[in-house]
């Protein structure tokens, strides 16, 4: 499954989409950084609830696929921008970290 | 490449916010050189951890990175305090970052963790009062 797919699956807020294409490959849900480098795979998609630029670097380094951002956390407008520019797909759902998942796992 | 490409990036401990721009840039630099995807991951989070460490606990320093036909080499110097306990600090859990740290996400202790489990090669070297420095190589 694709990005583009995944938004409109799940009804996600675009924040920002520079590869709607990009291939869907597996999940990885968590909030503490480290853990989530150390751990997650190129192509997943990263469940959270952070929003501070961090968040960017981590989704650029990890090369995941797609950044949810869950229980519609409030963002910055910088960090949408910094997203843009590093090409980092950004998107948001109202939906809490475990529903999301549990709804993301029967699509994918 | 025959001769190998150095790049060279001040680490700056005062801006949180724009940590991680050195491995974000050199992750773009090993994408134009036709680095493999996974040897560029490796490279990107292990330089990562060692930058947002400068930042977070020896107020900035230094990254060089030494590109060869062989090996991606990241040293990572700083002024900071030094580590009292080399061997407790690379214990994942193991962390004294602040709570303002922790509530962006970091001081989780899997930063020097994952720093060696990326590296094929990892040297610390630190002295109290002096500072650290941290070689890591990344076979590609
Ligand atoms: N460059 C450094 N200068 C001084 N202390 C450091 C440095 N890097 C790591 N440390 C020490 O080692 C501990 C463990 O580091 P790390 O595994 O990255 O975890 P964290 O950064 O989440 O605390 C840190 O909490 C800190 O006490
Ligand atoms: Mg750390």
């Amino acid at each position: 499954m694709t990005v583009s797919e995944l938004v409109k699956s799940l009804d996600l807020e675009i924040l920002s989409m520079t590869d709607g294409t990009r291939e869907i490959k597996g999940a990885y849900a968590g909030d503490l950084l480290s853990w989530v480098m150390g751990r997650a795979s190129a192509g997943n998609v990263w469940a959270t609830i952070m929003t501070n630029v961090n968040v960017v670097a981590v989704a650029s380094l990890v090369d995941m696929s797609a950044t949810v951002i869950c229980e519609n956390s409030e963002i910055g407008d910088d960090v949408i921008e910094t997203a843009k520019q590093k090409g980092i797909n950004l998107l948001r759902t109202r939906l809490p970290i475990y529903e999301f998942t549990a709804a993301l796992s029967r699509l994918i | 490449m025959s001769e190998p490409l150095v790049f060279t990036f001040d680490v700056d401990g005062e801006n949180f916010t724009s940590a991680g721009e050195a491995s974000v840039a050199m992750k773009k630099n090993l994408r134009m050189l036709g680095i493999s995807p996974e040897a560029i991951r490796r490279v990107a989070i292990a330089m990562y951890e060692g930058e947002i460490n400068m930042v977070i606990h020896a107020g900035g320093g230094k990254a060089t990175v030494t590109v060869s036909s062989d090996a991606v080499k990241i040293i990572l110097e700083d002024k900071g305090p030094g580590i009292a306990n080399v061997e407790l600090a690379m214990k994942e859990g193991f962390s004294t970052a602040p709570e303002n740290i922790r509530n962006l996400g970091f001081g989780a202790g899997m930063g020097l963790p994952n720093m060696k489990k990326n590296a094929d090669e990892m040297t610390v070297e630190s002295t109290l009062g002096v500072g650290t420095t941290i070689t890591m190589t990344v076979n590609i």
